[in-house]
């Protein structure tokens, strides 16, 4: 059969070239050759956005979508898909809950429930071919704007589209250039801000991989409309492809007259520089951007005056994000009554969020303002992984807050966010699971903002040190009664006189997470304990600090590494005399924690106390060493669960005599009864109970726990003269109340 | 940094040329210095004056950008530098363990350089990789996804090659 022409999109960006996407480039290409294709050709995108699941590549016409693509299986795509039009099956993206695979880009959740206007163009062009964005309708904005438009009528359209900068603080695009049109002087400039410096945002950087032509087709509609006759982009160094892509994309910018002297026949000069960011947070502020482009040390100033009187060189300046730029050629292209539908009143447009952290599809998403935070992390972002619980969201980078799970279907706005203490910020999105510890991750975002603080202004410099200082003392172990206020004073101090953007919000994650999680603040400084175990200093181990019982599985797992079968089992039951039990049924809340368990998969902390437990009934068939006793008090335990059993096992340990008496035929309790055989069977049940007796010495007697017969029990135990003690772990399916025959006792425990 | 680094010559005649390229440009400084840097490895303390000459500056408002933006380097780096994201989904998904393990392997600490000039540990606030997190840059390189197998395939096929 005749095959259509084909193309197979290769996508190079930065994530997918880290998982071997230049390789699969080159090896389609070799296989094509190879194979003798001809109606197909091999071609290369910037990023998709959904890097998690790279490398990726689409086949078009059809719009198959393969993920995790390898060298290897450039043969069968060439070999099956491309020469027979059979797609390759098991290249295809699944659901991550059900694993059922699907064949569509179209068809994928994480991109069908997306609306891409800033993204249009991100893996479906190619970044290095200037003629791909112009195929794409790119460039027919800057035509209209130059041929039809004064620049009073572009400011008056984007103001008409209520376009707020998409950097974070979502100040009225519009505006800014309406002022730095207005203001005085020959000379402007116009900057575009790439120094996306947020950890956990990239939409920036992808932008710039996928698609610059349409961040450059807005600066220069943006010079045009402010009379500018020089833009500028500052790009972090720390994105070498972005840099790239930019600098090859102005040479053909320039090649095809968008940029130079006398653009299209306009009469209006224009030229772009790109200067490459030395790593510095701050930069991102527009003062301290300008000062760094200027060749000084990013600091930023008093504001005002506004860049806008007085920017760069002094001269008036305009400022925009990589993302509000790039809104800018559509809203010119389609207009701004069609923009200003999408999203919110008073945010119109789409939102880009990168969302990150312990999420299932982990990628960027473009959604209208105004998407609810449910939507976008469970529906499109398809909700947390290993089927943990869902903690916080936290937006907005180091400037921005946590945002708890029971405001999860709000809408996510400018407003909203800013309502909520957090903030839009660069889109940054890093979703939490219960195992974060907000103290520590609010701790994180300080140990950040006071490393990146310039140290110009005091309330930055000292303010972010103190705060840093008592929270990280709060993890240590170490807090005390009043930090929490304290801390709060320091913050609303912080963020009401420090000099710029950086100051004035970082207080925000720690602010945030006192609001939602005080609770958690508050068990580190209290019982010192970190309930998501993340805190190193409170604990030997996240699995022992979680273990309702407090095994010290560090140790057995490294015995049974070493081959130290009998140490291992011995260390369990040092704190647990069920090992073989609850190497079957424990729900090990250990592994939840297990640290490996983040980067790939938790120790098999259960299975390997059922293994050596196994191993111990196996192999060990001495009987073990009574307990001595050393005490010559005697103790009545009522009840032979799993809780008198411990508590006669523990007993016995200290050197008392201990007898356990049960009304049921057979021990165990609900373990026994209540537990179905195929999930624990007897065998291994009487297994325990029997090494349990032997180490116990004490038999486990037959009776009835019924009150009457415990009286009687008790009396046969329990020779009036001497002052005893018992237990009583008694199981009741119905609330019965325990009356006379424990009086007399000096210390009665009742555990129901 | 250990004392006995045995730092190599630093291309002075070199140095000369990149200020000559950039000689009368505006506002070159930051641009000049991030060239020397990628070409001779490292801005020497001693071509903070000539540097400063080049672009009629003094030598302490060069100094003070040189010690500023955490990317510039006043001491020679090694053949690979190895750069740790400590970016917020990094962090979360257990960036903390793979600095530990790198820094067990390389026996460096954040910031120092072997004595044999092989390799440079840093951390970088965030490369923008987040969704394959958590990331390392060798070089020019970015590995994705990281656990403590695959660092140790990427260490050795490394130093293998």
């Amino acid at each position: 059969m005749q095959q259509p022409q084909r193309i197979v999109y290769v996508c190079r960006g930065t994530a997918c070239i880290s998982g071997g996407g230049n390789a699969v480039y080159e090896a389609l290409q070799s296989e094509l050759e190879h194979q003798g294709v001809e109606n197909a050709t091999i071609d290369f995108t910037g990023c998709h956005g959904f890097c998690q699941q790279g490398p990726n590549v689409v086949v078009e016409p059809e719009g198959i979508f393969y993920t995790h693509v390898q060298p290897e299986d450039a043969a069968d795509i060439v070999g099956m898909h491309l020469k027979e039009g059979k797609p390759v099956e098991r290249l295809y993206y699944r659901e991550p809950l059900s694993g059922k695979p699907i064949a569509l880009y179209s068809e994928i959740n994480f991109y069908a429930k997306q609306q891409r206007l800033i993204l249009r163009n991100c893996g479906h062009i190619n970044p290095e071919r200037i003629e791909d964005y112009i195929g794409q309708g790119g460039y027919r904005a800057l035509r209209k704007v130059l041929a039809t438009m004064t620049p009073e009528q572009v400011i008056e359209e984007v103001k008409k589209s209520g376009l707020r900068g998409r950097g974070g603080a979502g100040a009225p695009t519009a505006m800014k250039w309406k002022f730095c049109h207005d203001a005085p002087g020959p000379t402007k400039y116009v900057i575009c801000n790439a120094d996306e410096g947020d950890p956990g945002a990239f939409m920036d950087r992808s932008i710039l991989e996928a698609d610059p032509h349409t961040m450059l087709e807005g600066l220069i509609i943006c010079g045009y409309s402010v009379g500018a006759g020089t833009g500028y982009v500052y790009v972090r160094e720390e994105y070498p492809l972005a840099v790239k892509r930019v600098r090859k994309a102005l040479e053909q910018s320039r090649e095809k007259g968008f940029l130079g002297k006398d653009i299209l026949g306009s009469g209006f000069d224009f030229q772009i520089i790109v200067m490459e960011g030395a790593g510095a947070f701050v930069c991102g502020e527009e003062t301290a951007l300008m000062a760094s482009i200027e060749g000084r040390r990013g600091m930023p100033r008093p504001r005002p005056p506004f860049p806008a009187t007085s920017g760069l060189d002094g001269k008036p300046s305009n400022i925009n994000n990589v993302k509000t730029l790039s809104s800018v050629p559509v809203i010119i292209d389609k207009g701004a009554e069609w923009y200003s539908h999408i999203g919110t009143e008073k945010s119109p447009g789409t939102a880009v969020f990168a969302i990150t952290g312990k999420i299932a599809n982990s990628g960027l998403v473009e959604v209208p303002m105004g998407t609810t935070l449910r939507k976008i992390i469970f529906d499109i972002g398809g909700g947390i992984p290993r089927g943990k619980a869902f903690k916080a969201v936290q937006t907005g980078g180091p400037s921005g807050g946590c945002i708890p799970a029971r405001y999860l279907d709000r809408q996510v706005d400018y407003d909203s966010l800013s309502q909520l203490g957090s903030i839009m910020g660069s889109g940054g999105m890093v979703v939490l699971d219960e195992n974060t510890c907000m103290v520590e991750i609010a701790r994180y975002f300080l140990s950040f903002t006071q490393d990146e603080s310039c140290g110009k202004c005091t309330p930055c410099r000292l303010g972010t040190r103190q705060m840093l200082e008592i929270l990280t003392k709060i993890t240590q172990g170490k807090g005390q009664e009043g930090d929490i206020e304290k801390l709060e004073a320091i913050a609303r101090v912080v963020k009401a006189s420090a000099l710029c953007g950086l100051g004035q919000t970082c207080p925000n994650p720690i602010l945030t997470t006192i609001n939602y999680f005080r609770d958690e603040y508050e068990a580190h400084i209290k019982e010192r304990k970190c309930p998501a175990a993340v805190c190193d200093s409170l604990m030997i181990s996240p699995c022992q600090h979680t273990c309702p019982v407090g095994i010290n599985i560090p140790k057995y797992v490294a015995a049974i590494a070493e081959g130290d079968y009998m140490k291992s089992i011995e260390t369990i039951r040092e704190r647990n005399p069920f090992p073989s039990i609850c190497g079957r049924i424990c729900h090990h809340p250990c592994e939840m924690r297990c640290r490996r368990g983040e980067l790939d998969d938790p120790v098999s902390i259960r299975s390997l106390k059922r293994f050596v437990a196994d191993w111990y009934f196996n192999n060990v068939t001495d009987d073990p060493d009574p307990f001595p006793q050393t005490r010559s008090e005697r103790v009545a335990v009522v009840g032979g669960g799993p809780t008198g059993l411990s508590c006669a096992y523990f007993l016995v340990q200290m050197g008392y005599r201990t007898t356990v008496f049960e009304a049921l035929p057979i021990g165990g309790g609900m373990l026994s009864v209540a537990v179905p055989s195929f999930r624990l069977p007897a065998a291994v049940i009487q297994k325990e109970i029997d090494y349990i007796a032997i180490v116990v010495v004490a038999k486990i007697k037959a009776k009835s726990a019924k009150e009457a017969q415990v009286e009687k029990a008790l009396k046969d135990v329990l020779p009036e003269a001497r002052k005893e003690k018992a237990f009583l772990s008694l199981s009741s399916l119905w609330e019965e109340r325990l009356s006379t025959p424990f009086q007399p006792l000096p210390l009665c425990l009742l555990w129901l | 940094m250990s004392g006995d680094i045995k730092a190599p010559e630093f291309d002075f005649d070199r140095l000369e040329e990149i200020i000559a390229r950039y000689k009368g440009q505006k506002w070159s400084l930051i641009p000049l210095l991030q060239e020397v840097q990628r070409e001779l490895g490292y801005i020497s303390p001693a071509a903070i004056k000539p540097i400063a000459e080049g672009v009629g500056m003094f030598p302490s408002q060069v100094q003070g950008v040189v010690s500023f933006y955490t990317g510039l380097h006043t001491t020679p780096r090694g053949r690979n530098v190895v750069k740790v994201c400590r970016g917020t989904a990094c962090h979360v998904r257990g960036g903390k363990t793979i600095l530990k393990i790198v820094k067990q392997r390389l026996a460096l600490e954040e910031g120092e350089t072997s004595p044999d000039l092989e390799y440079t540990l840093e951390t970088v606030a965030c490369i923008g990789v987040c969704a394959l997190a958590p990331n390392m840059v060798i070089n020019n390189d970015t590995y994705g996804q990281l656990n403590p197998k695959k660092l140790n395939q990427i260490f050795s096929s490394r130093s293998r090659g």
